[in-house]
């Protein structure tokens, strides 16, 4: 009846893990507590669970980023401490059982659920008002997506409390991750987490690559397109040329878990190294669908915050799609020892180099736009200058991996743990958090608080070199990946700095989560209020509305004449269009995508624990909410043209305040 | 149904085309059928043939079914269908050369 | 190329019954998903072109196709193509009867070719040839089942819009867009068929 699922699944010997379900449950029971107490239920039901607007799904795509850090975050300083600890006969306090789910529950939590999240939730945000749009091309789908990545993100948390995570790392290499050396239910939590995820993002590529193809304001033709919406179009069609492939990849293991095939098995003909091919042609360019959408909050960033056009907007175009398409012939450098031969290996590693090319052109620009710019020193580009510098020292040491021969030495050692997190975190979070500082006040009307924000890029950059510069000398020592104790005495210091790193790096989170109380605390300080919707002079259309906008952005939709039109009237002291409003055209909000969401995770759930009655419901549930939904000719309504008048009335109200305030 | 003649619109095809795509790939199909089944061909050219009289099928099918074409309103719809083909070489081209080298290499196959 | 992508967000909500040139939105992004589907099933090709030698001891695709059962299996999709087109043919002549007329007659053509492939499938399984025996059957199995399983959505989603349009949905402006959207889909699977039977089943009998 329950499948595999008994009380024995529960891990109540793992006092870590009982503490952690006590807090997670008082911190759930707490917020549950607060919502049903204010009476804000149907206000959550109504404006937000149920919401097909871009800018409120971008929100809690970073709530769920945020909360999805914490979690990462403390697998990551566990492993840390452990490492700290367990030297020498000391086995330390995570026995390798423990131990592995960490390392593979942390990258996987903060590839899939960290940064996937952060970067939809910021291409949410900024896409459609970059390009004048007043939504995305499928708001439900949008939603859709979002419950897609939610019950990812669940199921992997749940792992925690109810069985086990997997214990082959973040991409679950066969033959550990085969049924013959991974009996239990770990793998396939991982299995389908990803698997409903990837739908989500797989959507979420569609939905924007037809967005910024078909929606863009009139005139605005794909030279005149903001560099973020630029960075934005290269991720979605990577999104669609290489997810297909995770999924593919996946739904083959899990045949091989569930139905007993033989692709990756070590028996039967099955081929453990085609697995590997086939994950890293999604893998690699996973890493560029994440980090692209950070180069363009660096663009924006650093041009606003110099005051000047970018340097070299279609170099930087040009940049980027070069990196797109070369992000896709070099996957075997994940794989160099692997046994190919020298050809292969020459090939791909030669591609790998040729990446640095088109990256380093873009360091070039971004630092000629500074150059002779007036650079106001914000949070923002703290960010984006800690990052100029952490992300050339990862590419070099990157291009030194992109040797085959350099990579036989240093493959899977910690030299190669140090630099994809020199990238990552110096590159893809430097970005994502360079970036929420710098749209919060459009989503929010009120600005982050500044001190707070410096303190926390301080403690994040001193941070990370305490953490990972130790690393990349233990590697070069022979330290590999995924230790669980060692007598090494020449690595013993470097992993206690490696743990100050960590704890320098938490701290850098504690000031984080501080600069957001405090920035709530006091957002009707007149000096943070955003009441113009332009609160740092900037260049692109998304400033040009107010902060929050209204649900369908644009009173009247703008006409684009070139590059940062915006911008250029604001300094011709052009006034705003005097265009006829007319009613708008928006689509209603939908629960189908709640009730989707709910469906799949029966689904994935009762499919782990090899429920199958209760899965059937969950597939059967998915499939009639789409016919219901499909059937439901009541999904759009028009704002009238008075309910338009007066949210610009008191738009002009709140400029002229400010301007009075001046 | 005679009179449905609503071609007007070439982009949505018209009883002549579907049938004209039809007996193509009618023709199409056999002439693959044929090159395996008569064993006139060597297993190499009879592959070779097998390639190209799938491609030409598939043009086939993409012009007179789809209705891809060339014309302004289904130029992303073609750009899109092409870099998707370029994808799926790169990946089934890429992963038989990885692996064909590393089983060459490996002296495993 | 600027000026026909540029097309205002209001071009597609505010002239409904209007023009008609400018191709739906959703036409287009199913056309999108359908370019990943494409890249899906050259995955899946990938595995199978790799793993197609592996037999394990077991029996070999000349031993087990059965090539008139796919020369029947074909010529049933390639029926069901031109059946479909005569379908939309008539939705834009506005003629609902016979788009529904058109709309069965692929139907039963698509589920006897699901029909066929259950029972291709269920006899190399009880003769002990199931996916389990080998690489090489794992991937047929895959392959050509995902497929069959894209064709059976296909045949779900066709009976949805015929009993949709009996209703109130009528050939509505939607309802023309979904009939497209399925339209794709159905011709979709017919190009990937191509390759199946070219590289599965004509070449693994080589």
């Amino acid at each position: 009846m329950l499948g595999k699922l008994s009380f024995s699944a529960i891990p109540l010997d793992v006092p870590i893990l009982v503490g952690t379900f006590l807090g997670v449950a008082v911190i759930g029971l707490a917020v549950l507590g607060a919502v049903t107490y204010y009476g804000k239920w149907g206000y959550l039901w109504r404006d937000w669970l149920t919401t097909v607007d871009h800018k409120r799904l971008a929100v809690m795509y970073i709530i769920l980023a945020i909360v999805m850090l914490f979690r990462g975050f403390a697998d990551a300083i566990m492993m840390r401490t452990q490492l700290a600890l367990a030297y020498k006969g000391n086995p330390g306090y995570l026995p390798p059982h423990h131990y592995d789910q960490v390392f593979s529950a942390h990258g996987t939590i903060m590839i899939f659920f960290m940064a996937m999240a952060f970067m939809t939730g910021l291409m949410n945000l900024v896409v459609p008002l970059q390009i004048g749009a007043r939504d995305v091309a499928f708001p439900f789908l949008n939603s859709l997506s979002f419950y897609m990545t939610l019950v990812g993100a669940l199921l992997i948390n749940i792992s925690l409390f109810i069985g086990e995570f997997a214990q082959c790392g973040w991409l679950v290499y066969p033959p550990l991750s085969e049924m013959q050396f991974s009996p239990g239910v770990g793998v396939d939590y991982y299995i389908w987490a990803v698997q409903i995820s990837g739908v989500g993002t797989l959507l979420t590529g569609v939905n924007f690559f037809t967005t910024i193809v078909k929606m863009r304001a009139p005139g605005m033709g794909w030279m005149q397109m903001p560099v973020f919406t630029w960075t934005a179009f290269c991720t979605t069609v990577l999104i669609m040329a290489s997810f297909p492939v995770l999924t593919v990849t996946l739904g083959l293991l899990s045949l091989d878990r569930y139905l007993g095939m033989h692709f990756f098995t070590n028996d039967a003909g099955g081929n453990v190294m085609l697995y590997l091919s086939m994950i890293w042609t999604w893998g690699h360019p996973e890493v560029y669908i994440l980090v692209i959408p950070a180069f363009g909050v660096f663009s924006e960033v650093t041009a606003t915050f110099s005051q000047k056009p970018l340097f070299g907007y279609k170099t930087m175009v040009y940049a980027t799609c070069s990196i797109m398409v070369l992000s896709f012939v070099v996957w075997v450098h994940h794989f160099f020892t692997m046994g190919a031969g020298a050809n292969v290996n020459t090939f791909f590693g030669i591609m790998t180099m040729i990446i640095a090319v088109p990256t380093g052109v873009k360091i070039f620009n971004w630092l000629f736009t500074m150059y002779k710019g007036r650079v106001e020193f914000t949070a923002p580009m703290y960010w984006t200058i800690g990052f100029m510098i952490t992300f050339s020292i990862g590419g070099m040491t990157g291009v030194m991996l992109a040797m085959p021969a350099a990579d036989w030495i240093l493959h899977n050692s910690l030299f190669l743990i140090a630099h994809f997190h020199n990238v990552i975190i110096g590159g893809v979070y430097f970005g994502y958090i360079a970036g929420m500082g710098f749209w919060f006040p459009k989503a929010f009307g009120f600005k982050l608080n500044e001190t707070w924000g410096k303190r926390a890029f301080w403690c994040w950059f001193v941070g990370f070199y305490l953490a990972f510069v130790p690393l990349y000398v233990l590697g070069l020592e022979g330290m590999t990946r995924r230790m669980n104790h060692y007598d090494n005495p020449d690595w013993y210091p470097w992993m206690l700095a490696a743990e100050a790193g960590a704890i320098v790096i938490a701290l850098g989170i504690v000031c984080q989560l501080t600069q957001l109380y405090v920035s709530i605390r006091d957002r009707n300080l007149p000096e943070n209020l955003d009441l113009t919707g332009d609160p740092w002079n900037g260049r692109t259309l998304e400033w040009s509305i107010s902060s929050p906008p209204p649900a369908y952005n644009f009173a009247v939709i703008p006409d684009i004449h070139g590059l940062d039109t915006f911008h250029t009237e604001k300094q011709l002291g052009l006034k705003a269009h005097g265009k006829p409003l007319a009613p708008i055209h928006m689509p209603k909000n939908t629960s189908a995508g709640v009730f989707i969401g709910l469906f799949s995770f029966i689904l994935g759930f009762a499919s782990i624990w090899y429920i199958w009655w209760l899965a059937a419901i969950g597939l059967i549930g998915i499939v009639a909410t789409m016919i219901l939904r499909s059937a439901n000719r009541d999904v759009d309504y028009y704002v009238p043209v008075s309910e338009i008048e007066h949210n610009e009335e008191v738009y002009s109200r709140r400029i002229a305040a400010a301007q009075a305030a001046e | 149904m005679a009179q449905a003649h609503t071609a007007h619109d070439g982009s949505h095809g018209s009883y002549s085309a579907y049938l004209i795509g039809f007996v193509l790939a009618v023709i199409l199909t056999v002439a693959s059928f044929a090159a395996v089944m008569t064993h006139a061909l060597s297993p190499g050219m009879a592959l070779a043939a097998l390639t190209v009289l799938a491609v030409v099928q598939i043009i086939v099918h993409l012009v007179f079914f789809l209705h891809l074409n060339t014309s302004s309103e289904q130029s992303w719809n073609l750009m899109c269908f092409i870099f998707a083909a370029a994808t799926v070489v790169v990946i089934i081209g890429g992963t038989l050369f990885i692996m064909h080298d590393t089983a060459i290499n490996m002296m495993s196959r | 190329m600027a000026h026909e992508a540029t097309m205002s967000p209001l071009a597609h909500a505010d002239d409904h019954g209007g023009e008609h040139h400018h191709e739906s939105p959703n036409v287009f992004g199913f056309w999108l998903y359908l370019m990943t589907d494409c890249v899906l099933f050259g995955s899946i090709f990938a595995a199978f072109a790799v793993l197609r030698n592996q037999y394990a001891g077991g029996p070999s695709g000349k031993e087990l196709f059965d090539l008139t059962n796919v020369g029947i299996e074909t010529a049933i999709l390639l029926f069901s193509s031109i059946t479909y087109g005569f379908a939309s043919l008539n939705a834009l002549a506005k003629n609902k009867t016979m788009v529904l007329v058109w709309l069965a007659i692929t139907f039963v053509l698509g589920a006897s070719f699901v029909g066929l492939e259950l029972k291709e499938f269920s006899s190399m399984i009880a003769e002990g040839n199931g996916p389990d025996r080998s690489a090489f059957l794992s991937a047929f199995f895959t392959l050509v089942g995902t497929h069959g399983l894209h064709v059976t959505c296909g045949l779900i989603w066709m009976a949805v819009l015929m009993v949709q349009m009996m209703g109130p949905q009528d050939l509505s402006e939607r309802m023309m867009n979904k009939l497209a959207c399925l339209s794709l889909f159905w011709h979709f699977l017919d190009i990937v068929w191509i390759c199946v039977f070219s590289f599965v089943y004509l070449a693994g009998v080589m």
